[in-house]
């Protein structure tokens, strides 16, 4: 199995600003010491809740932060490469929420342009507009639209074929569906599901809820101030948690009545 | 007893309407669900009961609340309600509090207004109020200002607040969105406790609907402004009649059903 991406002691720390004129600027430690190995053809998921330090990771593992200590390593390179766009071709990223990750002054088809020009993704440009919008079920009448005309749904599928348009082996998908209504949700995890299970597409999922973990990833880290608590197999983690955050974690899930 | 009648609500902005032609009924000491899609009105219901609607908003029907007829009503009539019989928690506290006052002196001015008491008397309430919605060192948190409080303690002023007059209703509207899973749990098993302990009707508004099954008896279950059906929890889930609760119902019992296979085996 390859390994794709790798974080080595990876530490990062924040300076938090002065609380007063004389006092001495405290820091606050997002991430302390992670250690992280993505194969080809996982399905890892990171969760935690608010202030754990997941999006602190996701942005280390794109290259879009810089380390306070330890290394990323993108096939057994050390990050930054020297050629960033070579790593961005083969990694990259869905945020939360499309409203803000999406140029609303960019129609749909630039918008999918736009990595494969930057990244100079040598393909057909516009047939891999079509095709890259198909496989996220979206139809070729969408390119000329622009982000305001779609619904919420329809503009995460935008950014998903947006971040799938240079091929990459590795998508990085920061809370997808945290924003979306319910039903909406839904058929983006099936789309992400389909996806991975389909077109063999390695992803980190990161999520604060158990049920999208449990749903879309084979394995898992638990995260809690910085730290990864536990990691393991999704099934082992959930079904035998070890330690007590993870528990606690589990057991605050809403559950539904039983079926009568 | 019937608490609050709702009939034939409509809420229009202009000639848009965004609640149409809605109809419940609430008892003395019920718990009803309100669900729903962002845009469905689910919130635009809650504030019409406790008039707080946005200006410009056009309401017909009839709201009854304890006999009196509420709808279209001055601020100066509803204030004797608002606060006093009808409670209110918000999703985001950090918003619905105010960030200049000390949260004590925020929870006695209900009191203040309401049942006319002194600060000082006033004050001492909050601290005990501060006490019942779990509050650790209540007599420090009264001292302190929001942005000093972490979310989860937040949400607990925002229910002192709600709670401090003692009101028959209380409407909730996803007052734990905005919270970790941890704090949301422990954040609804105190309104359940302390709806329970008072007495109280509850109306929970939320988008989640374990969440809801979890918190009350009936659904209303709301869809671009219309509500599509009212039924018990376990009617919804042994047989919803709508397309679009069975929708609901089945995504839900989906990622119900993949959590169970995951964390239990397949074994409930």
């Amino acid at each position: 199995m390859t390994e794709l991406l790798r974080a080595h002691a990876l530490s990062r720390t924040f300076k938090l600003p002065r609380a007063g004129l004389r006092s001495e600027r405290s820091v606050r430690r997002a991430l302390v010491e992670m250690n992280l190995t993505v194969n080809e053809g996982d399905r890892l998921g990171i969760v935690g809740e608010s202030g754990s330090g997941k999006t602190t990771l996701a942005r280390l593992l794109l290259g879009l932060d810089i380390p306070t200590s330890g290394t990323v390593s993108f096939l057994g390179e050390t990050l930054p490469l020297s050629d960033m766009r070579r790593f961005r071709r083969q990694v990259q990223v869905v945020f939360q929420d499309p409203r803000s990750s999406l140029n609303p002054r960019m129609s749909v088809e630039d918008i999918v342009l736009e990595p494969l020009e930057c990244l100079a993704v040598d393909e057909p440009h516009s047939a891999r507009i079509d095709e890259v919008l198909t496989s996220v079920g979206l139809s070729r009448d969408m390119r000329r639209r622009y982000p305001h005309e779609l619904s919420g749904g329809q503009r995460q599928r935008v950014a998903i074929a947006r971040a799938l348009a240079p091929r990459p082996r590795l998508l990085i998908a920061d809370e997808p569906v945290s924003a979306l209504d319910v039903l909406v949700r839904d058929e983006i995890l099936a789309l992400l599901a389909n996806l991975t299970e389909n077109l063999g597409l390695t992803m980190v999922l990161i999520s604060h809820d158990l049920s999208v973990i449990a749903r879309l990833c084979d394995d898992v880290v638990v995260m809690q101030n910085g730290v990864a608590v536990e990691q393991g197999k999704t099934v082992d983690v959930f079904r035998a948690p070890s330690h007590p955050f993870t528990k606690t974690l589990i057991a605050s899930v809403p559950r539904l009545p039983e079926p009568s | 007893m019937t608490l609050l009648q709702v009939r034939n609500l409509t809420i229009r902005f202009g000639r848009k309407v965004v609640v149409d032609d809605v109809s419940f009924d609430l008892d003395a000491g019920e718990r009803l669900g309100i669900i729903g899609e962002s845009g469905s009105g689910k919130t635009l219901t809650s504030l019409a009961v406790i008039g707080l609607l946005p200006e410009g908003a056009v309401v017909d029907g009839s709201i009854v609340f304890d006999n009196v007829e509420i709808l279209n009503r001055s601020d100066g009539q509803l204030s004797s309600i608002r606060g006093n019989h009808i409670g209110m928690v918000f999703q985001e506290p950090l918003t619905a509090l105010n960030p200049l006052m000390r949260v004590g002196k925020q929870i006695a001015q209900p009191l203040r207004i309401h049942r006319g008491m002194r600060m000082k008397a006033a004050l001492a309430r909050a601290t005990e109020l501060c006490e019942r919605v779990g509050l650790p060192d209540p007599e420090r948190i009264v001292r302190s200002y929001p942005h000093q409080l972490s979310g989860g303690q937040r949400q607990r002023i925002g229910l002192a607040i709600a709670l401090a007059c003692d009101p028959s209703l209380l409407i909730a509207d996803e007052p734990t969105t905005a919270l970790d899973v941890t704090v949301q749990q422990e954040v609804l098993n105190l309104i359940n406790e302390l709806v329970r302990e008072q007495g109280s009707a509850l109306m929970f508004v939320s988008h989640d609907l374990p969440v809801v099954s979890m918190m009350t008896e009936r659904v209303a279950v709301m869809r671009s402004g219309t509500m599509v059906e009212l039924a018990t929890v376990s009617k919804l889930f042994g047989g919803a009649r709508h397309e679009y609760s069975q929708m609901l119902v089945r995504a839900a019992r989906q990622s119900d059903d993949e959590f169970v296979r995951i964390s239990e085996g397949g074994h409930r």
